[in-house]
């Protein structure tokens, strides 16, 4: 059975050119149209194909600075390689991991070049996905930027969030370095409760602060469930030590859902002493219909093929404890016997800092400005409409930081 | 069922695919085995003098993935003894009295040299010889090959002295390395040859490699020109093929230059071939590619009424022209299907940047759009593929020079639609015969392309 090594290997030189010479080189390419970040994939696909792997991974970082994070957890089916004029009759390029092979093959080199240096200070408030991009994008226009991250270390969900099955948690921190590279100032442990200071201290401020703590379910024997993302966290920092019961239930079916059942079953079974991984047994619990999942098909189809089970219209109605264990989750339609639950069930409203809000949800105008002049937002804390994903929150830091420069440049000379 | 079975100046073959002087005839056991696999006849590899040989002494040129459309070599003549080759063609022969055992040879620009060649390869029972004019690496620096195929009247001459001995049909094998193909075939016709065989390879450097800067294949720190082969050589050698039968050069000519499959055979024979030699394509695959050779070219002829080999040869000779005397007035333009079109928009910018730019990109709402006009908040693949906007041809401002036809990747989507132009058939000739001042001054032509309705944008 399989751990949690990164599922897609890695392309060789050879499978990797072989991949990009079946590119067509369409013009003015849909892929790139459907690409949030609009990388121009053909052009870096090509550039594959002729063996230029530097100019490759420079045509990626151009418009995406975590392209290899991208090429990794993107939704490919949904975006790229959805729009491939080759998937009506043949098999879509593989865009993703074509971004994966640049960038890998050229990590650690001087791929990005930065403006001369602007007497301009910028503070980053995050260093997930938007923040990394923000900041990576005003140190190219010269500015100096410090990002402030409450964690112990940086890279957001991509570091913390991300199940190594998609992106090794190495991945992640090599993204934070080359944003380092840069001359961005990372200061992590520090954790930002109000803006006066920041706007003090500083010549503009990103809030990039994600969204807020899982709520809770509000059923007797809650104290038991573990909390979903902190189930991955551990799956990722210290998988050796994860404890995985030999019947997992996971309450939810979106996609961090999705992704604990993958842990718990590749993991499955292992505090039982079994010889093999993956022999537990994991249920997704789900209080809506099969129709009214929200978890990408593709995912689904990966989960079952895992042989995760699933269960519907299972409203949870209080763990079952018997001598200080779980044994079960009984819902409104029924029970299912467990050792062990997790719930996956969204996350709270973003921390506001007084600031104003739509729908929960930081407010900004279209220049990513939110009510607070000098003070911009961006990814999860601001994405009240789309499906919230990390290029998104990629390209809401590029948009950011070209918003941002221009206030630099027209309130400060 | 198609009869494949040729008599190629008196040489009989049951099918017209044989293997050309190469490696691939290199030796008695390896003809034995081309023939159980079903070829028609072999060209033994080129015997001669005395010659060493050397290592990467195989080029090649890859494309896209793709290997092997050209393949350079700088391999002489057979490095076997003169005898050994000498006992192994008679036992080919007396093994296969069915198949077509050539003889390629090549000597020292003597009578008596070519005189005692003759004599011996006739001795071994073979059906015919083959002069090689054309080798053009190592052998031409010693006199030989491309050395007298290069110079009409070497080629004539020695050709003359094999022809006072000869008793078997002799075929002499041209160099595209030349000028005019025609020059060196007039002079084989007036030396008496039976037949005239082309092309051999086209002097060539394969590569530089860019790590190293050295030529590559590399020999020892050096490189040079080879002879270069395969597919990439097929449309030069069927010019060549073509220009002999429009000058009627009254021999059986057997053709080669990158035939690969039956259907860039049927095209060497409905431009004249009497017989088809193919090597790059076996090199490259094996001897079992004959197989399919057959196959598909009687398949072919059968769907299209053929019944021999010498019904198809030269059945498109008729057609080749001069540019002065196509028909200007011939109008075809481009038509898009809009069903099969994947909207690569390589038809697009091929025509926009390149050629005549008479393809517009129009939106869903019918409007003519710019490239990447989409706003940069728009993804997601139903965004990008519902608001794609799709080339469509300006009918009127087609020039019809089907750049896009050979861009477009889907088959049979972009094709070329043969419209009236409004205007009585005309030549060049006929205007230079008939209105010379056209083809002379501007403002005449001018007047003329007015006055017949040419609008070039």
């Amino acid at each position: 059975m399989k751990g949690l090594a990164e599922e897609l290997a890695p392309l060789s030189t050879h499978e990797a050119a072989v991949e990009a010479n079946r590119c067509l080189f369409c013009y003015d390419a849909p892929c790139t149209h459907a690409c949030p970040t609009h990388i121009d994939i053909p052009r870096f696909i090509k550039k594959i194909a002729t063996g230029n792997l530097m100019g490759s991974a420079r045509t990626i970082l151009e418009a995406n600075l975590l392209g290899a994070t991208c090429a990794r957890v993107c939704p490919v089916q949904e975006l790229c390689e959805g729009a491939c004029v080759l998937g009506s009759e043949h098999k879509p390029i593989s865009i993703g991991r074509l971004q994966r092979h640049a960038m890998d093959a050229t990590h650690g080199q001087p791929l990005v070049k930065c403006a001369p240096p602007t007497t301009h200070k910028v503070a980053v408030v995050g260093s997930g996905p938007a923040g990394l991009s923000c900041a990576g994008e005003l140190a190219r226009r010269g500015h100096c930027v410090t990002i402030f991250e409450k964690r112990p270390l940086a890279g957001g969900l991509s570091t913390y969030g991300i199940i190594s099955l998609r992106e090794p948690i190495e991945a992640s921190l090599d993204e934070v370095r080359l944003i380092e590279s840069l001359g961005v100032r990372i200061e992590t442990g520090v954790e930002v409760s109000g803006l006066d200071d920041l706007r003090q201290r500083f010549d503009a401020v990103f809030l990039a602060i994600g969204l807020g703590h899982s709520p809770a379910l509000g059923i007797p024997g809650e104290e038991f469930i573990i909390d979903g993302l902190a189930f991955i966290e551990q799956s990722k920092l210290d998988p050796a030590g994860m404890k995985i019961g030999h019947h997992v239930v996971v309450i939810g079916a979106g996609n961090t859902a999705i992704d604990c059942a993958t842990v718990a079953k590749r993991l499955g079974a292992k505090r039982l002493g079994a010889k093999r991984l993956g022999t537990g047994r994991v249920t997704l619990a789900y209080r809506r219909t099969e129709e009214e999942m929200r978890a990408y098909p593709h995912e689904l189809e990966f989960i079952r093929k895992e042989g995760v089970e699933f269960r519907f219209s299972m409203t949870p109605e209080s763990v079952v404890i018997e001598r200080g264990e779980v044994i079960k989750l009984a819902c409104q339609n029924g029970i299912i016997p467990a050792d062990q639950i997790i719930k996956a069930i969204g996350q709270d409203n973003p921390p506001a800092f007084d600031l104003e809000v739509h729908r929960g949800f930081v407010k900004v105008n279209s220049d990513m400005e939110t009510s607070l002049a000098g003070v911009f937002a961006g990814g999860d804390c601001i994405r009240t409409k789309n499906v919230a994903s990390t290029v998104m929150a990629v390209q809401d830091g590029k948009l950011a930081a070209a918003a941002i420069h221009r206030h630099l440049e027209n309130t400060h000379g | 069922m198609a009869d494949l079975k040729i008599n190629f100046a008196g040489i009989r073959s049951p099918n017209p695919f044989w293997l050309a002087s190469a490696p691939p005839t290199n030796s008695g056991a390896q003809i034995h085995r081309a023939f159980e696999a079903g070829w028609g006849g072999a060209v033994w590899k080129t015997i001669g003098p005395p010659v060493l040989n050397v290592s990467n002494r195989y080029g090649a040129w890859h494309y896209g993935g793709q290997r092997m459309l050209g393949i350079n070599n700088v391999e002489l003549i057979s490095d076997r003894p003169l005898a050994v080759n000498l006992r192994e063609i008679a036992d080919v022969k007396r093994h296969w009295p069915d198949r077509a055992v050539i003889v390629s040879a090549m000597v020292e620009s003597k009578p008596e040299a070519w005189h005692d060649i003759v004599r011996r390869i006739e001795d071994t029972g073979a059906d015919g010889i083959e002069l090689n004019y054309g080798c053009p690496h190592g052998m031409s620096e010693r006199g030989m090959g491309a050395a007298v195929g290069q110079v009409p009247e070497y080629c004539e001459r020695i050709t003359g002295w094999v022809m006072d001995v000869a008793r078997i049909p002799v075929i002499v094998k041209l160099t595209p390395n030349i000028t005019n193909i025609v020059n060196p075939a007039r002079a084989a016709v007036a030396a008496r040859a039976n037949a005239l065989s082309l092309i051999n390879t086209i002097n060539s450097i394969t590569a530089v490699d860019l790590d190293t800067l050295e030529i590559s294949p590399n020999i020892g720190g050096k490189g040079g020109h080879g002879g270069y082969a395969g597919p990439a050589v097929k449309p030069i050698a069927l010019n060549m093929l073509a220009a002999l039968g429009a000058d009627k050069i009254p021999l059986p000519i057997s053709a080669m230059g990158g035939i690969s499959t039956w259907r860039d055979a049927a095209e060497f024979l409905l431009l004249g071939a009497g017989s088809l030699q193919v090597c790059t394509a076996v090199m490259h695959h094996g001897y079992r590619i004959i197989e399919d050779l057959c196959d598909g070219l009687s398949n072919w002829m059968d769907a299209k009424g053929f019944a021999t080999i010498a019904d198809v040869s030269g059945k498109s000779l008729h057609r080749i022209s001069d540019f002065q005397n196509f028909d200007l007035s011939f109008r075809a333009v481009a038509r898009i299907d809009e069903a099969k079109c994947i909207q690569c928009n390589l038809c697009y910018v091929a025509c926009n940047d390149t050629a005549h730019q008479c393809i517009d990109l129009v939106n869903n709402q019918g409007s003519v759009v710019q490239p990447y006009a989409y706003p940069p908040e728009s993804n997601g693949k139903v965004e990008a593929t519902t608001t794609r906007p799709r080339p469509v041809v300006r009918e009127p401002d087609c020039v019809g020079c089907r750049l896009c036809f050979n861009v477009c990747p889907v088959e049979r989507c972009i094709e070329m639609v043969e419209v009236p132009s409004g205007r009585a058939p005309v030549t060049w000739q006929q205007l230079v015969q008939t209105q010379p001042a056209v083809t002379e001054n501007w403002d005449a032509m001018e007047e003329y392309r007015k006055k017949v309705g040419i609008d070039v944008h």
